[in-house]
């Protein structure tokens, strides 16, 4: 009787999944055709390996069954992305991961370009920012350091940091006005650049991404001081044989009330439908739940908050603001045209 | 000699059949995408990386460096048969490759081009192999000003070496710079030069430039000519492997130095392209026939060859050491690294053994691999030539409109291609040489970077360019190279008088 009575709940179940599986695709929206899933930005930097993630793990876990295909458009700071998905609108065929260049290129390069040509579909994390010096400086705090920069003088110690008027150098402007100090801020074209000439020594300082500048943090050739955040990274597991991420202080305690985090988001073109945001919202939830995508924040130390639907957009909405507050502050927009 | 013996053991890791095959696998491929104009090897790795996410990680380089291979062996194909650099290292393989093809050589600059890429390739890899931790610090020594003379020597090198007029060199290497300077400037984070046009703000891609310059106007040329390709008289000869081995070791002393030029330009990381201009420049100006370059030497092929694929190969070590990028596709190769839960720095080489050494194994065969497969198809490639133009034209104008259209999958770039291609048509015409432009285009931003971030770090100062040793020693190295032919032009006529 036992063994009936499985095999019926078996089957019910059985016929449960199969009728809830044909009754799904009848009303789901799935793509049928190629996805383009487009990076503002370079290849190999931040942006451009969380996609690459995505992609694999999507790929790997077969978690969508039309092609997807990673393709960088990063001319004008990442402008070529953006106006080509706010060109596609009602397409549903491109996907689009920003990071903080949906705000800060239009408002420095007056591109015709707003957040709201696009459709918000997922956060996937939000990135750090370190304050980093080289290792073999005798700089142990951030305290030291900003009391070396004001020591030195106004436009003598270099901060070098990706791209100009854009996270690096806002986050540079920020710490400026806490302290009162003044750097030369030095442009490079990507965050493992940076981290190279830091250790060659060819900069006094960066805040690079941690994932930009781990390995020199292993190795020893970079040391961090502060993290540009209002709480410690959660990661205790130890990076480097005596600290972990969560070894790393805060800016604010150590007395610069500085902080800033990097959107790491989905969005799709204008005017696409509720259906269509969906299939991609639960595409990007699985995607979150893999094994690969939970030690790939570990390795970044990404803060893992993950926001859908109007929390994401209102969240989108009030770091608009704060940027035109921060831009405005550093005389970094565009003149109006 | 613990490299040796780490060294055997890479080959043991390397050296199964299922790695074979993606070797072999890895080169076909890879040599398909170097013949594509625009699809480059950038392009190609990105597409098949998440293929290779189920395999070992060691595998999956291993296919991945094999692609990579491929597109360097692949790219010198169309530049020399049609006058099309496939890859942006190869543009200076055209300088000669494409008339030795004229003259019905083309089997031997293929050849020749190979052997040299091989050549480079593999002096690199020994380098790699015995001197990766002294080399890989000798990068970090590269501020803003070092990269700025490493430029400027690139530049110096290779001006007045083009025949004709000074003025004509100077003047597409000029125009070459205004069309750098178009887009994102880097330093202020404003647009430039776009006149409000979206689709300029990306600035004019090196490719598409050189896709119309070079292919589209070759054919505009040929056309008015006559229609006729000149190779055709080319014969399938299978014996042109052998022949032209026996002329190379003739070359010795232009290999060392391009493959010199190469190692270093990729630790630097200056990357391949500038390696070859560089290369070829300083071959002409040291080589006894160097004033015969550009119609037709084969030495003229070895030179940017050997350089482009050292260049390419070394390019590997500062991305595995440092986890600096030397090219475009070290860079989504980094990213594959990545997601295989690799840590590329300082202790990659100390925790990942087996890969590292895997890889560096898989370098050696996977050279090996390439240049079998390349070689053996080189009186088929030379064939080609036979085909009429009438068939071969349009078929070209489609691969070069499809290159274009791949760089940045826009239309707009396709049109832009056609106009580059009736500006190279009026360039040729005119008796302008078109590779300062490019070399201008390829290296401007760049050059114009590396300047600006000096004197932000000197506050204007130009001593920076003196400031060490190393620094001050390659900028003393570009000026003297700039004005050699004014300096030996007076040494001739003081000897003269005193004759």
């Amino acid at each position: 009787m036992k063994v009936s009575a499985i095999f019926k709940n078996g089957l019910t179940v059985a016929v449960v999944a199969t009728m809830a599986a044909i009754a799904v695709p009848a009303l789901a929206w799935e793509p049928t055709k190629t996805v383009e899933f487009i990076v503002p930005a370079g290849s190999g930097g931040g942006a451009d390996q969380m996609a690459r993630m995505i992609d694999g793990v999507v790929k790997k876990h077969n978690l969508m069954k039309a092609p997807l295909v990673v393709i960088n458009k990063s001319g004008g700071a990442g402008a070529e992305g953006f106006l080509d998905v706010k060109g596609a609108k009602g397409d549903p065929y491109k996907i689009i991961i920003t990071l903080s260049n949906l705000f800060t290129t239009p408002l420095a390069t007056g591109v015709p370009f707003n957040w709201k040509d696009l459709t918000p579909v997922s956060m996937m994390a939000l990135d750090q920012f370190v304050l980093w010096v080289n290792a073999e400086t005798p700089y142990k705090n951030a305290k030291d350091y900003i009391d070396a920069v004001k020591k030195a003088g106004p436009l003598k110690m270099k901060m070098g940091g990706t791209g100009s008027k854009q996270e690096d150098q806002i986050i540079t402007v920020g710490l400026e006005k806490q302290t009162g100090t003044k750097f030369i801020y030095i442009p490079f074209k990507g965050g493992g650049d940076v981290a190279v000439q830091l250790v060659g020594k060819h900069i006094d300082s960066s805040v690079n991404n941690p994932i930009e500048a781990v390995a020199q943090w292993r190795a020893g050739k970079l040391r961090p001081l502060c993290v540009f955040d209002d709480e410690r990274m959660p990661y205790k597991a130890k990076v480097t044989d005596t600290m972990s991420w969560n070894d790393i202080p805060t800016c604010k305690q150590s007395g610069v009330d500085m902080d800033y985090v990097m959107l790491r988001g989905i969005f799709m073109a204008g005017g696409v439908t509720e259906e269509q945001r969906n299939f991609y919202v639960d595409l990007l939830k699985k995607v979150r739940a893999t094994p690969e995508w939970k030690e790939f924040m570990e390795k970044g130390a990404f803060n893992q908050t993950a926001l859908i639907g109007d929390d994401y957009k209102n969240w989108v909405a009030k770091e608009e603001q704060r940027h035109i507050q921060l831009m405005k502050e550093a005389g970094f927009l565009a003149a109006a045209k | 000699m613990a490299e040796i013996s780490s060294l055997m053991h890479g080959f043991s890791v390397a050296l199964s059949a299922y790695n074979l095959m993606l070797m072999f696998i890895g080169v076909v491929l890879g040599v398909v995408i170097g013949v594509l104009p625009g699809l480059g090897g950038a392009n190609g790795v990105a597409i098949l990386l998440p293929l290779t996410f189920t395999m070992p990680p060691t595998s999956g380089i291993i296919m991945l460096s094999c692609i990579y291979w491929g597109a360097l062996f692949g790219g010198a194909i169309t530049s020399i048969l049609f006058n099309i650099p496939g890859e942006p290292w190869s543009v200076a393989t055209t300088f000669d490759g494409y008339p030795l093809a004229q003259k019905g050589r083309a089997g031997s600059a293929l050849t020749a081009a190979f052997t040299s890429s091989f050549i480079g390739a593999l002096i690199a890899v020994v380098m790699i192999t015995f001197l990766s931790p002294v080399v890989a610090s000798f990068a970090l020594e590269f501020g803003p000003p070092e990269f700025f003379s490493v430029y400027l020597l690139t530049f110096c090198a290779f001006v007045g070496m083009s025949k004709g007029a000074a003025f004509k060199t100077v003047a597409s290497m000029m125009a070459g710079f205004a069309l750098a300077a178009v887009g994102l400037d880097t330093v202020t984070g404003t647009l430039r030069l776009t006149f409000g046009h979206t689709e300029l703000l990306k600035g004019f891609d090196f490719l598409i430039a050189v896709i119309g310059l070079f292919g589209i106007g070759e054919i505009l040329q040929t056309m008015e000519e006559g229609l006729a390709f000149k190779g055709v008289q080319a014969k399938m000869n299978a014996k042109v492997v052998l022949e032209t081995w026996k002329e190379l070791p003739r070359y010795w002393a232009t290999s060392i130095r391009s493959a010199a030029v190469g190692c270093f330009m990729g630790i630097v990381p200056g990357g391949a392209t500038p390696a070859s201009f560089m290369s070829y420049g300083v071959a002409k100006r040291f080589s006894a026939t160097g004033d015969r370059f550009g119609t037709g030497e084969v030495e003229g092929v070895v030179a940017p060859e050997t350089a482009a694929h050292a260049a390419g190969t070394s390019a590997l070590l500062p991305m595995l050491t440092l986890g600096i990028p030397g090219s475009p596709t070290a860079a989504v190769l980094l990213g594959g690294l990545l997601i295989w839960g690799l840590q590329p720095g300082p202790l990659l080489f100390v925790e990942q053994k087996d890969f590292v050494w895997g890889l560096i194994a898989s370098m050696y065969l996977g050279n090996i691999a390439g240049l079998i497969v390349v070689l053996t198809c080189v009186p088929l490639f030379a064939a080609i030539l036979r085909i009429p133009f009438s068939i071969i034209a349009p078929v070209i104008l489609v691969i070069c409109a499809i290159g274009a259209f791949t760089v940045h999958n826009s239309m707009f770039d396709v049109w832009l291609m056609v106009i580059f291609g009736f500006i190279g048509y009026v360039f040729k015409k005119l008796d302008y040489p078109l590779a300062p432009l490019v070399l201008a285009l390829v290296l401007g931003d760049r050059a114009e970077d590396s300047f600006r971030q000096s004197m932000l770090m000197s506050q204007g100062d130009m001593r920076i360019l003196f400031a060490n040793p190393l620094v001050g020693s390659i900028t003393g190295l570009a000026l003297a190279l700039l004005l050699w032919p004014l300096l030996s032009a007076l040494w001739t006529a003081v000897r003269k008088s005193l004759a």
